[in-house]
């Protein structure tokens, strides 16, 4: 699939911000007064921005409001719908504690329910999609709740949290790489169910039928080099999560704290890109381009 | 309106004969066109006269080759539209119920002013047949020519979708498939049409005919010749042929 | 839930108006949607008898080829050097003048100085008519480089062939043959054929090295090897014949077959046909076991008697035939290697054909009479079809091979017999009742007669009186006795060399010769720039007149912009090249259903105003005037002979109107414009089958006017005009060919079908070049012109060479990889594909994709610029010398068929070049460029 920089952005900053407001649910850290204020500022820029950059990829982004009408069937509806709710009453929770030094602790479990909720949902807009077999399995909520939280909880400041959150979002990540990379082999999908020709014998893509590209291959047919994709695996893992419980395991400083986060974001980043860019969608077989398995 | 109808009045659709195709794009080319003029946005053409035009069609012909474990490699042409799905997953992840599936005829179409071009429906495709147009930004795909085939505008006998009123070797059937005994359903069963990726659940409407047995003259034994010669001797020929001419009427009668 | 409520029912349009198609010269009737005097929408005319509703891509591309920004706009006359594309636009005043400057003072004193040819042109009998009356002998269209090999090979045989001429019997057949056809001119004629015989479970073989298109479809696939076409139909005969199963009565009654050939070693008249006193080939008359004239009343000619007079034992044709053809050079086993086709598959082949014609004979139950009084009480047929175009006829062996296949589908009774190949009116027509070539040239005066026709002997050919080529192409020269489409393809080659003379006006119409119609293109362009030691262009003026920014234009110096199909009108006439079926006789017009946004003119309109303006006799009236204002006018009014003029549907006749003879109608064009753009009548039903020999079907020709007396005739197996060149090779008669001719004359105009190989075989070392190279036309572009379409060139916008698996393989290649490509003349550097369903030693591309930078209105980094390419800069117009100092066309030895197909290559990887190799300068575009982005849209 196109890794564009807007889904990219979005699903990591949300996924980040709604893992600290998750936390800050939670409890952690317990912060009332302007404290609380940085971390839900920090928590909702990131939210919201990752949500208003997925509306940059919209093709009429003012008509997104009716993206909320589909809540029944839609899981983008359903992430538009959590996410608001979410961010409105985590406003509400939060509004206690900086203004009121408040904690309403049923809320912010409320919330930080909502706040997994909503990541799951974004991830349910990938892995509902059984065309892209990579994706189309339960470990893609499962590697956008550990990253979430993980993240979540080294923003948070939450190092107890944080490193096994981490560690275990390392390994889903790994898991997910190995496990993917031969989920559309097993998915059955090949040129010759997608044009029902196996029968009289090996099929192959011919001429795609326009000699220019189009939508489809732009969008859905992203072929990335093998070398690029270990490294970015590579930078991924080190940068996402090896990076991060090292500094975390270093004796405590706000100036490496601030680094970890850092490296853990430009981890997530190219995870994420790779999320796109690996991820294979079966029309690919009707235009004979899929990477060698 | 992602919710797909329970059930359809009608299961409107076409049928593909892929025995028939010859690959010529006629049909890509009439649906442009129609479509280009008729229902929602035109289907523009990027970069139309430059290096790397792109423009939405709704209509595509991909062409494969099959090679057989005996016999020679086969080219088969195969159009590609909107197989308007029973089970349309590009319908139930839309957000905005722009896309929508006809509870009267099964038709799958999108209400442009409601579509907010996210593309996901076209990720949910596993076909290919939706294309976000680069100019209108909202998402394209087959419409089944609804604006034709019910058009009372149009003398009855072209109520069809445009590409299959111009596919020049027939190769094209629209009908109804609830109907047991349409030109379609009967098509399908007697040239055992089928599905495209059926293990993805969706339940296309449209039916592709498979190619028929090919290059089956070669004798079985190639050592006995299929055709005696009249004579094996040098001059046998002509006298093959006098006998021959004299049992024939015509002649001294 | 409710769901959003659509219009079923918007408005189509304001206004349907019905025209015919130019987007190729299939010539399908279509209805333009019109919406506020705009073209919305383009389908096919459900009665049209061409097309029948149906519409190939660049049929419904058209909006987007009237739209185009490569239109021209105004008269251009050149201000920079030829081929830089710099032009000044002028008025049509100022065109017309120069070009009356031009022509005039040549017309005075050597008519022959200008050499007027026309490309895709569908106006043929009108732009012959013109350059007759101009005096030049140097007229003719494309044929000569298009498919002249299949129209005189059928011609000659059969008096017809396919196309305009004839077409399967798609209701009856049941076994169809094509040979090495892509696309064929009758485009949307066949798919429907193939998609209706498919349906009825008919079998098709498809003969061809490339399995795509409608070999695809075949159900059996003969990939043969290129310019062998020859071999393997002859080894069918060789099968069919030594099995007997062959039509007897059928060959005995209908064709020469059962004519006597002279075999008196000592008579002039050795190998020719024994005639009699009247001139009447003989045949032995079964009842009386004596000579008699093929067409006597009732006789029944005998196959097999022969007659001795003198000593001399002279046999018919068949004999003559079983003696060459069921020699073991024939036999499956001795052709299969060269075919590339097993002897296995031709002997099932051959099987099946026998099968089919044998055992399924179709007989409907029709009455009819033949020329020989005898009354045949049904129409008995072989329902085994077949056809051929240009893999055939694009060979040097090409006229031979068409013959061959003419041959194996009269053998088995499958020519005008119900399911098998139908004639379409006003054929059949033999080739003695065609006109003969003219070129006696008078300064100031018209051309004795009609440029182009059918020689049946020496003396028909177009010499001058030293003996030399009198025409600027050679055509109808003993280079190529019978081109009977001129040679196109030499004219510019010849022009700049001054041989056979030098020319002043070169004046061509909708040809892009600077491209994709020449051979040896960069050659080609260097010609056309080539300056004499003063600086003069070696050809002195070029005339042009494109619709469109081709790449032939940056070569004129004086450009006449004509409009597009459907701004004006256009004539698809029975004289020319009607748009007839097998069951009726059609002709169509195109009309004005827009009216040109640019200052164009219609090119037919141009040389009716140019006629007048140079006083040629027929384009002026008795006190000068001009004589017909336009084509329109010209189409209404001209009177070819009595009765006779373009349009054959609602002249005028004494009781009213009337179709076929009559006087002009002024009311014609409404009437046809009224009627969807075309006129039909339909064949009668007794008269449909045996058209040659029906008495029925003559007696209904001479009605239409198609000819003025009954001509029936009997097919030529044995073709005496041929036979009549080897005499004069042997040294008969006065007329004699030069010394370094006689002898591929012998052996190439044999009177009976025979396979040679491609010159190009023997011309290069096919140990070093092994790879056969050819084209094939997209079902989706047509030439060069389908480029500028902004719909279109999305489909085709680039064209790979496509590789067998074994090249593939042997050279490493991969997805994306480039090729070097080397030919005996040239060297090409263009991008690869691997394609498995192809014949294991041959490459090909598509046709005309490649584009010059600068034309069509594209940017200069159009794929069809840096990653098309053409095959044409690896063919020559001339055969690699073989060094006796001749120049040696490129072309098929008895009709100047241009050899496109003979291509020889060899291949090597190559590293990825910026663009494809050769890459020449950009050209200046006389029109800009294309608009960005189209949201195309007429309605509301
Ligand atoms: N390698 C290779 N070369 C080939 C062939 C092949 O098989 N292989 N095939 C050969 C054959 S058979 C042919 S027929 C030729 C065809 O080659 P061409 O005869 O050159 O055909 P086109 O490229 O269609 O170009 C004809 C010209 O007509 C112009 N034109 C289009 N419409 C109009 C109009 O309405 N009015 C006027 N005045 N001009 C118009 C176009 O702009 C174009 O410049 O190519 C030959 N070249
Ligand atoms: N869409 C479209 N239609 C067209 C045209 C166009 O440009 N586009 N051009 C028109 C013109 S001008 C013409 S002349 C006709 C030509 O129509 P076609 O005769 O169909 O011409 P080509 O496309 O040149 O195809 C030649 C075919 O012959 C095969 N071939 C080559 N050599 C051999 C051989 O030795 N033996 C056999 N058996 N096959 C061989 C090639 O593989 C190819 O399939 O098409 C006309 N129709
Ligand atoms: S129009 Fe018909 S034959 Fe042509 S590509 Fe489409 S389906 Fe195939
Ligand atoms: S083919 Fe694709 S777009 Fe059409 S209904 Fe099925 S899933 Fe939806
Ligand atoms: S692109 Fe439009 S139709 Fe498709 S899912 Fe998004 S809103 Fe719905
Ligand atoms: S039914 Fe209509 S919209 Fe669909 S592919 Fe055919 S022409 Fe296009
Ligand atoms: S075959 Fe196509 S382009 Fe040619 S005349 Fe017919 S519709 Fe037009
Ligand atoms: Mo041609």
């Amino acid at each position: 699939m196109h890794p564009a920089p807007s889904v990219i952005i979005f699903t990591t900053l949300s996924g980040l911000g709604f893992g600290l407001i998750f936390w800050m649910g939670l409890g952690y850290p317990g912060v009332t007064g302007l404290t609380a204020f940085i971390f839900f500022t920090l928590a909702y820029l990131l939210a919201v921005g990752g949500l208003i950059a997925s509306t940059f990829h919209l093709g009429h982004p003012e008509r997104a409001l009716k993206a909320f009408t589909q809540w029944r069937t839609s899981w983008l509806s359903r992430e538009g719908w959590l996410s608001v709710i979410t961010l409105i009453l985590m406003a509400v929770y939060g509004a206690g504690l900086v203004f009121l030094a408040t904690r309403w602790n049923w809320l912010g479990y409320i919330g930080a329910a909502l706040s997994l909720a909503t990541v799951y949902a974004t991830s349910m807009i990938y892995c509902q999609l059984k065309t892209v077999p990579r994706w189309n399995h339960w470990s893609t909520p499962l590697m956008f709740l550990t990253f979430s939280v993980a993240g979540g909880a080294l923003l948070a400041g939450q190092p107890r949290f944080a490193l096994p959150l981490l560690a275990m979002a390392g390994l889903v990540q790994v898991y997910v790489w190995i496990d993917g990379d031969g989920r559309l082999n097993r998915s059955g999908h090949t040129i010759a169910t997608a044009t029902g020709l196996g029968r009289i014998g090996k099929v192959r893509a011919f001429e795609p039928p326009h000699t220019g590209t189009n939508y489809l291959m732009k969008e859905m047919v992203h072929v990335v080099g093998r070398r690029h994709a270990s490294r970015l695996r590579a930078i991924a893992l080190l940068a996402g999560f090896g990076a991060p419980i090292v500094l975390l395991t270093l004796p405590f400083g706000h100036i490496w704290a601030a680094v970890a986060i850092l490296s853990h974001l430009i981890g997530v980043f190219a995870s994420r890109w790779l999320f796109f860019a690996e991820a294979e969608h079966v029309v690919g077989l009707y235009y004979g381009k899929r990477r060698a398995a | 309106m992602t919710a797909l109808p329970k059930t359809t009045d009608r299961k409107l659709g076409l049928v593909i004969d892929l025995d028939t195709c010859v690959g010529c794009h006629a049909c890509v080319v009439s649906c442009k066109g129609w479509n280009t003029e008729n229902y929602g946005a035109p289907l523009a053409d990027i970069d139309a006269y430059g290096a790397d035009p792109v423009g939405t069609f709704l209509n595509r012909v991909h062409s494969y080759e099959v090679t057989p474990v005996e016999g020679p490699a086969q080219t088969i042409h195969f159009p590609k539209s909107c197989l308007h799905c029973e089970d349309a997953p590009c319908v139930t992840v839309c957000p905005t119920g722009a896309s929508y599936k006809r509870s009267e005829d099964g038709i799958v179409l999108v209400n442009e002013s409601a579509c907010i071009g996210c593309g996901l429906c076209a990720w949910a495709c596993p076909y290919g047949a939706r294309e976000m147009d680069g100019a209108a930004k909202v998402m394209k795909k087959c419409t089944l020519c609804i604006d034709r085939i019910y058009n009372e505008n149009l003398p009855e006998i072209d109520r069809t979708p445009a590409c299959v009123r111009t596919c020049p070797s027939g190769a094209r059937h629209f009908g109804d498939f609830a109907d047991p005994e349409s030109n379609v359903s009967v098509l399908t069963r007697e040239r055992g049409g089928m599905d495209l990726m059926p293990e993805q659940g969706t339940k296309p409407t449209n039916k592709y005919l498979p190619p028929r047995n090919k290059d089956a003259l070669r004798s079985a034994d190639p050592a006995a010749p299929v055709l005696r010669p009249v004579t094996d001797e040098p001059r046998g020929f002509l006298g093959w042929l006098d006998r021959a001419l004299s049992a024939m009427p015509g002649g001294n009668d | 839930m409710n769901q959003p409520v659509v219009n079923l029912s918007p408005r189509v349009s304001d206004e349907i108006r019905k025209t015919t198609c130019y987007m190729c010269a299939c010539r399908c009737g279509i209805n333009v949607h019109m919406k506020e005097g705009k073209v919305a929408y383009i389908e096919g005319n459900r009665d049209h008898p061409v097309n029948r509703g149906v519409l190939c891509a660049k049929g419904s591309a058209g909006i987007m080829q009237i739209n185009a920004p490569s239109r021209l706009r105004k008269p251009l006359k050149r201000v920079g050097p030829r081929g830089s594309g710099a032009f000044e636009e002028i008025s049509w005043d100022e065109a017309l003048q120069i070009a009356t400057d031009w022509l005039k003072p040549i017309r005075d004193e050597s008519p022959e100085k200008l050499a007027f040819f026309t490309g895709r042109d569908q106006s043929q009998s009108f732009t012959s008519l013109w350059a007759q009356a101009y005096g030049t002998p140097n007229y003719a269209a494309h044929g000569g480089f298009c498919s002249v090999n299949m129209a005189a090979g059928g011609i000659y045989t059969m008096g017809g062939a396919f196309w305009e001429f004839g077409q399967p019997d798609w209701d009856h057949t049941k076994l169809f043959l094509i040979f090495g056809v892509a696309e064929d001119h009758d485009s949307n004629p066949i798919k429907i054929g193939i998609g209706q015989i498919k349906a009825r479970g008919a079998r098709i073989v498809g003969i061809n090295p490339i399995r795509s298109g409608y070999n695809a479809v075949a159900d059996d696939w003969y990939g043969i090897t290129p310019g062998t076409d020859g071999l393997l139909i002859l080894s069918l005969v060789h099968v069919l014949m030594k099995a007997g199963k062959v039509d007897l009565d059928y060959l005995a009654r209908f064709t020469n077959a059962s004519c006597l050939v002279n075999e008196d070693p000592k008579s002039p008249q050795n190998g020719l046909l024994l005639r009699d006193e009247n001139g009447q080939p003989l045949v032995i008359d079964r009842r009386t076991g004596k000579p008699a004239p093929w067409n006597g009343q009732g006789v029944e000619p005998d196959l097999s008697a022969t007659l001795r007079e003198k000593g001399v034992t002279h046999r018919p044709v068949f004999h003559h035939m079983a003696a060459r053809y069921l020699g073991d050079d024939y036999a499956p086993e001795a052709v299969a290697e060269r075919t590339g086709i097993s002897a296995d598959r031709i002997r099932t082949l051959a099987a099946e054909i026998a099968r089919v014609a044998f055992d399924e004979p179709v007989e409907l139950d029709r009455e009819w009479t033949d020329f020989r009084g005898k009354k045949h009480r049904t129409m008995l047929g072989r329902p085994v079809s077949m056809h051929a175009m240009r893999g055939i006829s694009a060979h040097s062996n090409g006229f031979q091979t068409a013959r061959a296949l003419h041959m194996l589908q009269i053998l088995i009774g499958a020519v005008e017999t119900p399911g098998g190949m139908r004639f379409k009116p006003p054929y059949p027509k033999p080739a003695t009742a065609h006109p003969k070539p003219h070129c006696k040239v008078t300064p100031g005066k018209p051309l004795d007669g009609p440029h182009l026709g059918y020689v049946q002997g020496p003396d028909d050919l177009c010499l001058t009186a030293d003996g030399n080529p009198a025409r600027i192409d050679k055509a109808f020269s003993w280079e190529n006795p019978m081109s009977a489409h001129g040679l196109m393809h030499m004219v510019i080659s010849n022009a700049h060399a001054g041989d056979p003379y030098k020319i002043d006006t070169l004046f061509l119409y909708m040809a892009n010769m600077a491209w994709n119609s020449s051979m040896n293109t960069a050659g080609t362009m260097q010609m056309l720039t080539d300056k004499d030691e003063n600086g003069d262009y070696v050809i002195p003026r070029i005339i042009y007149s494109d619709a469109y920014s081709s790449e032939m234009v940056a070569y004129a110096d004086l450009v006449l912009p004509d409009t597009t199909y459907l701004e004006r009108h256009d004539c698809i006439s029975l004289l020319d090249r009607p748009i007839c079926e097998a069951d009726g006789v059609a002709d169509a017009i195109r009309w004005p259903v827009i009216e040109p946004d640019r200052d164009v003119r219609g090119f037919q309109s141009v040389l009716c105003d140019l006629g007048a303006r140079l006083a040629l006799p027929g384009f002026v009236n008795d006190d000068g005037s001009q004589k017909y204002a336009d084509y329109a006018d010209y189409i209404t009014n001209h009177i070819r002979r009595p009765g006779i003029g373009p349009l054959a549907g609602w002249r005028m006749g004494e009781n009213g109107v009337q179709h076929g003879r009559g006087g002009a109608n002024a009311a014609q064009l409404d009437t046809y414009i009224k009627n969807g753009g075309f006129w039909i009548e339909h064949i009668p039903h007794e008269a449909a089958y045996f058209k040659p020999w029906s008495n029925e079907y003559q007696a209904w020709a001479v009605k239409m006017g198609f000819y003025d007396s009954p001509q029936p005739y009997i097919f030529q197996l044995y073709a005496e005009p041929l036979r009549r060149f080897q005499l004069a090779a042997e040294g008969e008669g006065n007329r004699q060919p030069p010394e370094h001719l006689r002898q591929r004359i012998l052996d190439t105009m044999d009177p009976l079908p025979i396979w040679y190989a491609p010159f190009e075989d023997s011309r290069v070392d096919t140990s070093e070049f092994t790879v056969h190279a050819l084209t094939q036309r997209p079902m989706a572009m047509y030439h060069s012109w389908g480029t500028q379409n902004a719909w279109l060139r999305q489909i085709h916008g680039r064209n790979p060479l496509y590789v067998p698996t074994k090249i593939w393989e042997a050279n490493g290649f991969a997805d994306g990889d480039w090729a070097r490509v080397t030919s005996a003349h040239g060297a090409i550097v263009v991008p690869v594909a691997h394609m498995a369903a192809l014949n294991e030693n041959t490459v090909w591309t598509w046709n005309a994709i490649g584009k010059r930078k600068g034309t069509w209105a594209l940017a200069d980094d159009a794929p069809e610029a840096t990653k098309g390419f053409l095959l044409n800069h690896l063919i020559h117009e001339l055969l690699p010398p073989k060094g006796d100092g001749m120049r040696w066309a490129n072309s098929d030895p008895v009709t100047g068929q241009a050899a496109w197909f003979d291509l020889r290559v060899k291949i090597e990887k190559s590293p990825p070049p910026d663009e494809a190799q050769p890459a020449f300068a950009p050209i200046k575009s006389p029109v800009g460029r294309g608009p960005k982005n189209l949201t195309w849209k007429v309605g509301k």
